[in-house]
Formats: C-alpha cells, sequence, structure tokens
C-alpha cells in the first residue's frame, strides 16, 4: 500500500468520523434546543426605510464601514453588543449597525422599530443596578460592590458586599438594606437608607492581641444618585454603623463612599 | 267605537315592538343579514393577521453578547520578591461601546528576597504567606479601535483599552488595599472569541521588609475570553 493511499484512507476516515460527530452533535442540540413554535427561532427582520443602512467591521464608531444596505432591503438582526446590532443582509453580509441608525428602519408590517436608546427615564424607571464604591470606614478603607432591584421608582432592596482594609484590622461586612429616594426623577436624586448585616473583623497579624469576631451591624444613611450619560450613574453616600459588640459597648462607625454604578 | 281605536293603538305599537324585539334578537345572535360579512371576505384576513403578529421585532428578544468571560496567564513580579507565573480569570460587562466593568482574580508565588538568599538565614515569610492571590474591581475604556490585517483576505478587530481600579491583594499574611491600573490590548478573532495581551501595575503598602513603602508590582499576561 502506498502512502498515498494511506493518507488518502486515513483522511477519508477522518471526514468520516468528523461529519458522524456532526451529525450526533446536530441531533443533540435539537433535542436540547428544540423550540416547539420553532418560528421564534429565525432572527427579527426589519426593512431599510432610510436612503441607506451602513455597516461597520465592528461594535464601534472607530471600526471602518464596510457595506451599505439600500432602502428597501431586509436585513436580520443577528444580536446585540451594548447599543450596536450584528445584521445580516439578504445576500449574506454580516456587520454592525449603532442604534440610531436601525431606529430608521420598519418591520415588516410597516411599523417603525421601537429600540429606546437609555435615558434619564431609565435612569428613574430601570429594574435593576450594579456598582462599585470606595471610601472610608472609620479611618480604613473599604471597597464595596452592590447590586439593587426596585420595587417601584421611588423603593429599592439593595445587597452590598464590602472588604474593609485598615492598618490594624481586615475585614468584610455583608448588608441588606432599603432605600427610598423622595424625587426619583431628580438628574440628582437624594436617598435614604435604612439596612442591616454582619460585620467580620480581623486584627493584623502584625498587631499580636486581638481575635476574629464577627458582629451584626444596623445602619442608616443617606446619599445622592446622579446620572451621568447612558447606563452610567454616579452614587455618593454617608452611612453611621452601629457595631452590636458583645463587649459592654456598642460601636459607632462613620462610612463615606463615593462610586459609579450602572443600571440595566 | 273609543273603545275600538284604544285597542288599535295598542296593537299598532305591540307589533312594532315585536318585530324590532326580533330584529334586535337576531343581531345580538349574530343571525342579522346585514353584520354577517360574505364569508369569502372574511378568510384572507385571518390568514394575513398571525403572520404581521410574529415577525414583530421586539428589542427584549433580541440575544445581547454583552458579558465577556475568560483565563488569563503570564508573568508577574512581586516587588523584593522576584517574579514567578500568575495566573487567574477575569469576567467584564460591557456597558457601552466604550466602557466596561471588568472584575479579574489572579494569584501568583513569591520567590525570595535578596536578603533571604544572600544570608541563608531564616525566610521572611513561610509558604503560605508566600501565595500572592489578588482580585480588582475595574473600569476600564476602549481606544483607538480597528482592524488589523494578515495577508490579503484576513482583517481582525482590535482594541486598545486602558483600565483602572480597587481590590485587595492577600500577600505576606495580610489583605492589602490595592490600587491597580494598566493597559491592553483586545484582538477579536471572531465576533465573540477575544485573545488579549495585559501589562497592569498593583501597588500597594507593604513594611515586612522593615519599613512601611508602597510597592509596585508589575504584571504581564496573555488571556483568552468569551463573550457571551
Amino acid at each position: 500500500m502506498s502512502e498515498r493511499s494511506i493518507t488518502t484512507i486515513l483522511s477519508t476516515l477522518r471526514s468520516i468520523s468528523i461529519g458522524r460527530i456532526g451529525v450526533l452533535l446536530l441531533i443533540a442540540s435539537q433535542a436540547l434546543f428544540a423550540d416547539p413554535a420553532g418560528a421564534a427561532d429565525e432572527p427579527a427582520t426589519v426593512i431599510v426605510a432610510d436612503p441607506y443602512l451602513e455597516m461597520r467591521t465592528g461594535p464601534g464608531v472607530g471600526y471602518p464601514k464596510f457595506h451599505v444596505v439600500d432602502r428597501g432591503e431586509a436585513v436580520a438582526i443577528l444580536k446585540r453588543r451594548t447599543d450596536w446590532f450584528l445584521v445580516r443582509s439578504t445576500e449574506g453580509r454580516e456587520g454592525w449597525v449603532d442604534r440610531a441608525q436601525l431606529q430608521l428602519t420598519l418591520q415588516p408590517s410597516g411599523e417603525p422599530v421601537e429600540f429606546t436608546a437609555p435615558g434619564l427615564a431609565d435612569f428613574t424607571n430601570s429594574r435593576w443596578e450594579a456598582g462599585v464604591l470606595a471610601g472610608d470606614f472609620g479611618g480604613a478603607n473599604i471597597l464595596s460592590v452592590y447590586g439593587a432591584y426596585s420595587l417601584n421608582p421611588h423603593v429599592g432592596i439593595e445587597v452590598w458586599g464590602s472588604q474593609i482594609l485598615g492598618n490594624f484590622s481586615n475585614g468584610w461586612m455583608a448588608s441588606l438594606n432599603v432605600i427610598h429616594e423622595t424625587w426619583p426623577d431628580w438628574r440628582i436624586s437624594p436617598f435614604f437608607t435604612l439596612g442591616t448585616g454582619v460585620i467580620h473583623t480581623e486584627p493584623k497579624s502584625t498587631i499580636v492581641q486581638g481575635e476574629d469576631r464577627t458582629d451584626q451591624v444596623a445602619h442608616v444613611g443617606a446619599g445622592v444618585r446622579m446620572y451621568a450619560t447612558q447606563r452610567f450613574l454616579l452614587r455618593a453616600e454617608y452611612k453611621s454603623y452601629v457595631v452590636f459588640t458583645s463587649r459592654d459597648d456598642n460601636e459607632e462607625v462613620e462610612e463615606w463612599k463615593v462610586g459609579f454604578a450602572f443600571f440595566f | 267605537m273609543e273603545s275600538r281605536i284604544r285597542l288599535l293603538f295598542l296593537i299598532v305599537p305591540a307589533l312594532a315592538l315585536g318585530l324590532s324585539g326580533c330584529a334586535a334578537t337576531k343581531n345580538l345572535l349574530g343571525m342579522g343579514d346585514e353584520s354577517a360579512p360574505p364569508p369569502t371576505a372574511e378568510e384572507p384576513g385571518q390568514v394575513i393577521e398571525p403572520e404581521v403578529e410574529r415577525r414583530e421585532v421586539r428589542e427584549a428578544d433580541i440575544d445581547t453578547e454583552n458579558f465577556e468571560v475568560g483565563a488569563f496567564a503570564g508573568i508577574m513580579s512581586i516587588e523584593d520578591f522576584e517574579s514567578d507565573l500568575v495566573y487567574g480569570i477575569r469576567l467584564a460587562y460591557h456597558v457601552t461601546e466604550g466602557f466596561f466593568v471588568e472584575g479579574t482574580v489572579g494569584q501568583s508565588e513569591a520567590g525570595l528576597t535578596s536578603f533571604e538568599r544572600l544570608s541563608g538565614g531564616a525566610p521572611i515569610l513561610s509558604d503560605d504567606d508566600r501565595t500572592f492571590t489578588y482580585y480588582n474591581l475595574n473600569l476600564g475604556y476602549n481606544i483607538l479601535p480597528g482592524e488589523v490585517f494578515f495577508g490579503e483576505n484576513r482583517a481582525y478587530n482590535s482594541t486598545l483599552y486602558l483600565i483602572a481600579g480597587l481590590g485587595s491583594t492577600r500577600f505576606a499574611g495580610d489583605d492589602r488595599f490595592t490600587v491597580n491600573f494598566g493597559a491592553g490590548y483586545r484582538f477579536l478573532l471572531t465576533d465573540a472569541v477575544a485573545l488579549h495581551i495585559d501589562f497592569r501595575d498593583h501597588l500597594f503598602d507593604i513594611d515586612i521588609l522593615g519599613e512601611d513603602k508602597t510597592t509596585h508590582n508589575l504584571e504581564a499576561h496573555l488571556g483568552v475570553t468569551v463573550f457571551f
């Protein structure tokens, strides 16, 4: 048997097995992701209503425009990254289109497409928010992340996780609080907050005395949320904590923090 | 005579009411001739309607890919403690086309200080304390987006980005408040898979070598991420 025929056989075997694996994967994926409606899998299609629609190579204004779809042609919307949409023209070209342009297309029914840009209204009405804040916690550095869910524009629930890094001790804190915004539609919106949680402190290794401890805390606070741009907001707040220690006196700690957050 | 007229007056409205009543009942039951359009006109209307509904474009139905997750490995130079392998994971959320927020967790191993090597005496740190673990939360900004070319037929998207943020480093027995900043290069193999090259400086205060000082810990790594 020549070397050539061996390689031919090998490549045939390989292509058969690859084909078989492909078929198996296809069946498996269909079984897993089978959609009874079927039609929902098809990407949404819109019709270009402006003189043209510009496609870019990437999701950003810095990427070059490489193709133009004419008025009256259809494009399928495949996916979205931030405010950019990956679309496919009828001839199979794929490119990124920004929201402002896609807004000017029409649905097959002839109605305009409605993709709203995030703005001040979403700052007030959006359900979810997440952010990072840093600042001072009774003389130590504090670094916090939070997630928030709004029950209505005025009232929300927040979950916080913080790490406290001081000169004499380190620790972490987890807390849950209610936030109330009196004027949620203002661009700079003041809020009040009330909550509870646990704080864990461990003295630094270079300090000999002291032992780890975990205590319950309660806090009240106030601050402002400031709408910055698009989905971003800035946040500054003050909280006053009471640490319910096992000693005779409770400890009081003041905290100042600033940071940024985004809503979605 | 009078009673006959009265009867007539009663019968006429009664008949009129009765007839109109019947017509109203017919209409209510959908039996009226006028209310029912010819069946041929009704059918095409029913065929068209569902087709329009199914194709409606809704913003919420479009698949979004704003998250980026991946792993990296590289070299970290820990001030006074030699350089060693660093590896970790990264999660990013792209908020706008320019800004993203990112969290990274990484680990490295500190070597010997020159003092430990020259004196040959007792080590300053135990093996456990030499493990260098960090996390940070960063804000990133994409600059200089564009395309790079391989030969005549291949073009890839790429972008440089700057990051800065805060975090904590566990090293030499303590958690240390850490500021880090740096720059990176994201090279997109496809719309969903990216390669990264990153350079970062981690700054924190440490006092284990006799004086309280701010150290610079430089990191260079390669990474792979996937958008989802």
